[in-house]
């Protein structure tokens, strides 16, 4: 880092400039001035190909979306030093199920039935880690391929069509006014994580306990609860990503969600968060995907094919991360 | 009627797996006192202190707080009656702030959501309470050592704490910090706040208690108000006189003409102030000091573990530099760090493994690893220093404390060094270890190299050493021949700065 870059700790106050400089925190902000700089280069670059369109921001924004719910769970994982890698294949089993229940008994069994299968992987995977103290890594890793597997053995791997045209709309496909229902959803997801990780109690006990476990345990925090609840809420964010799936697509199949987990991850890391625990944001986790959306349609726009696309998506993320690190 | 005593702890009993560590304790502080509370290594005085903090369960005994009895014996009740801990790390987030810490799990709400600004608010007029002068928007992990210890005062005022148990609160601090630490104390005292203060500091149990208490291998030895006993009678009845443990010294090589092996020029380093002194072959010398003196700092920076900022070595009378612990061992220098599981051994590697670890290079041929060489050197390694293993390539987590040690020490002898630092060698081993260790020490400077052992177990010190260097804040600030030293009093006195 060259001298003079932007410090927490610089004390000068000469100037707004300055002074905004000096209240930067690089390693929590970088990624909006990574998203600033990216914007600004496609804006410039790729203007022309409709990139600042307002239909083609929307897109970004829609495709963005369902990444963006899983990241907020994701969060709260993450900042508890624990990670979710199941949270894919949650939203596969729970778009089939759903798309089953409504098949077989109407619109609010079938949305009862999604959220039944994302607290019941939640309870498992948080039983494992909290109580039976088996790594996260490794109990989301086995998940990752039971909750696919049990999804593609049911359906004997056959898409379910879902005909209720209320869950579709309701679940992705709809809009209000120009804005996708889609959007509303990550937007409203975002809001509730923001508040909750950074102004609720449960928000603070979660990084505490990602911190220090032993400092949190002193000070009266619960820890084996909150690492219960962690990876519940983000199962049970990922099981109504999962319903988004369905809704959009029109129907359940266990592919919906495949890899999500690592554009997940990814998402919090470039938001912030900090991978060992103690530190995150959710707005920053907001930004993070849609970072990655971004680039993922710029390069769409600019031609490259997908194979492209994954080798640059990957020069940047680290990028960003080595970035973050050098405070 | 006289007010109730704040602690009043009677008949209290505590054993560990039939192991009595607490035989009928008495402990008594009184509201608005400073009460010292001093003791050797297995004392009791920690046990005591987690009974009070409701982490352990007495066996019997009774516990008064201001009059009323507890029974409940939780964190939780105890600190809801009234109790505060300043615990040396672990109970602050360093990713939260002051503030944050402050109201840990206890945030004020307002419908709900965590109030900052009321947080904030308040923790500044806990921290003008006790005149400290730290900004509650500050996150734990950027302050100093000194502040982070405030903060967790603060933290436990917070808790309506009535009574403050500090441990050896001056470890980590500088001078002008201690001095503003007492003010502060003085003022909780003014407060009616109990404290008591843990400490091997005479200067500063003088400077600060009222009366002291002092344990004995889990007994009540003395109570006494300060003006009425002398530091040498405290340190006497801390230290007792018990040589024999440890067996006598072994014989001395004779060193008096032998150039010096290393020469340690006013050395810098963090945590250092200056250090100067050298080690012959042959010679073992002890490096005493209290807790936060900077004796481990200095094992480091000799070892090239952190950067040495000023002043020089010499070995053979050759200038050294050490930018790393490769370079320290190419120099012919290893160091058998202070926490052996977390730096000395691979728990989950096999002890072959492990003994070989450092010289791995002589154990390759074409560049791959020969298992016969392995196995012959490790078995070597194994006979030389006794070590009891029934398989030699089961993980070295199964051994004993004593047997993982020796391992520590066997491995950097594979490195055939010739200055070799020992930090507290004898930490945590059983006594048949203890003074197997002493000989091995004795054995290697009979052999020609020079020895450099750390401890705050002054019987294994004053059986191992030919000299004693004095550490004190970062400084070496005296240099003793053994024969001035033949008891451990004589050693503590030396280390208090307190002529015997």
């Amino acid at each position: 880092m060259s001298a003079g870059a932007p410090t927490a700790v610089a004390p000068a106050r000469d100037g707004a400039v300055h002074g905004l400089l000096s209240r930067l925190d690089w390693r929590r902000d970088i990624i909006y001035v990574g998203f600033v700089v990216v914007f600004l280069v496609f804006a410039v670059l790729l203007g022309d190909q409709g990139f600042l369109s307002t239909t083609n921001l929307l897109n970004i924004l829609r495709q963005s979306a369902i990444v963006t719910i899983m990241a907020v769970g994701m969060t709260f994982v993450i900042g508890c030093a624990e990670i979710d890698l199941s949270v894919g294949s949650i939203a596969g089993l729970t778009s089939i199920t759903t798309a089953m229940a409504i098949a077989s008994f109407g619109l609010v069994p079938g949305v009862v039935a999604g959220l039944a299968v994302g607290a019941l992987v939640g309870a498992i995977n948080g039983s494992l880690v909290a109580f039976v103290r088996i790594p996260s890594f490794l109990v989301t890793l086995a998940m990752l391929g039971i909750a696919a597997g049990v999804a593609q053995w049911v359906t004997d791997s056959a898409p379910q069509p879902i005909l209720n045209t209320t869950f579709n709309t309701i679940f992705g496909s709809g809009s209000i006014g120009p804005i996708p229902g889609l959007v509303l959803w990550s937007a409203f997801a975002v809001a509730i994580g923001a508040v909750v990780l950074r102004k609720a109690r449960f928000g603070r006990q979660v990084l505490a306990t990602g911190a220090n476990r032993t400092a949190a345990e002193y000070s009266g925090i619960n820890a084996r609860a909150i690492k219960f609840r962690v990876m519940m809420l983000s199962a049970m964010a990922a099981s109504l990503a999962g319903m988004l799936y369905a809704g959009r697509l029109h129907s359940g199949r266990f592919q919906w969600g495949a890899g999500d987990e690592l554009n997940a991850i990814a998402a919090v890391i470039l938001g912030g968060t900090a991978l060992a625990g103690g530190r995150g944001s959710v707005v920053g986790t907001l930004f993070g995907a849609l970072l990655m959306g971004l680039i993922n349609n710029g390069l769409i726009l600019a031609g490259l094919d997908s194979s492209q696309q994954q080798v640059i998506r990957g020069v940047i993320i680290v990028l960003a991360v080595a970035l973050a690190r050098n405070k | 009627m006289p007010a109730p005593a704040a602690v009043r702890m009677t008949g209290i009993r505590k054993s560990f797996d039939g192991v009595t560590v607490l035989d009928d304790v008495e402990f008594e502080v009184e509201a608005a006192e400073v009460h010292a509370l001093a003791g050797g290594n297995g004392a009791g005085k920690s046990t005591l202190m987690k009974i009070l903090q409701g982490v352990y369960q007495r066996d019997a005994g009774r516990v008064e707080l201001f009059g009323d009895p507890v029974t409940a014996t939780t964190i939780q009740a105890a600190r809801a009656a009234g109790i505060g801990m300043v615990f040396q790390e672990f109970s602050l987030i360093p990713t939260l702030t002051v503030a944050q810490n402050i109201f840990l799990d206890d945030e004020p709400t307002r419908s709900g959501l965590i109030d900052d600004a009321a947080m904030r608010a308040r923790s500044a007029e806990i921290l003008a309470r006790i005149g400290v002068a730290i900004d509650p928007g500050t996150e734990v992990g950027d302050l100093s050592t000194a502040q982070w210890q405030l903060t967790e005062i603060a933290k436990a005022l917070r808790q309506d704490a009535r009574v403050l148990i500090m441990d050896e609160p001056t470890a980590s601090l500088a001078k002008h910090e201690v001095d503003s630490l007492f003010e502060l104390i003085a003022r909780l005292k003014a407060q009616g706040i109990a404290v008591i203060y843990i400490s091997h500091r005479m200067d500063e149990v003088y400077r600060i208690a009222d009366r002291i208490t002092i344990l004995r291998n889990g007994r009540n030895l003395l109570t006494a108000r300060l003006d009425q006993v002398t530091p040498q009678e405290i340190v006497a009845g801390i230290a007792g006189k018990e040589l024999a443990a440890a067996g006598a010294r072994g014989p001395r090589v004779e060193i008096a003409d032998a150039p010096p092996l290393l020469e340690v020029q006013d050395v810098r380093a963090p945590g250092v102030e200056g250090a100067t002194f050298d080690v012959r072959a042959g010679e073992v010398v002890g490096i005493a000091g209290l807790m936060g003196a900077g004796r481990t700092e200095l094992a480091r920076a000799l070892f090239g573990v952190t950067r040495i900022t000023g002043g020089g070595l010499r070995m053979h009378g050759s200038p050294v530099s050490l930018d790393s612990p490769a370079d320290a061992i190419a120099s012919g220098i290893a160091l058998i760090p202070e926490d052996r599981r977390l730096q000395g051994l691979v728990l989950d590697h096999s002890v072959r493994e492990n003994l070989t670890l450092p010289v791995l290079t002589g154990m390759r041929r074409w560049g791959l690893l020969v298992a016969d060489r392995i196995r012959s050197v490790s078995d070597e390694l194994i006979e030389r220093f006794h070590i009891a293993v029934a398989r030699p390539d089961a993980p070295a987590r199964l051994l004993s404390g004593g047997n993982q040690q020796k391992i520590v020490i066997a491995k950097w002898l594979g490195t055939d060094p010739e200055v070799l630092v020992m930090d507290e060698p004898t930490a945590g081993v059983d006594v048949g270890t203890k003074s197997e260790i002493v000989r091995i020490v004795r054995e290697l400077a009979r052999t020609g190299k020079g020895i450099v052992v750390i401890s705050s177990e002054y019987p294994e010190l004053i059986a191992m050493c030919d000299r004693f260097l004095i550490m004190r804040a970062g400084r070496i600030v005296d240099s003793i021949d053994a024969d001035s030293i033949q008891t451990e009093v004589d050693l503590e006195l030396a280390v208090q700065g307190l002529a015997a």
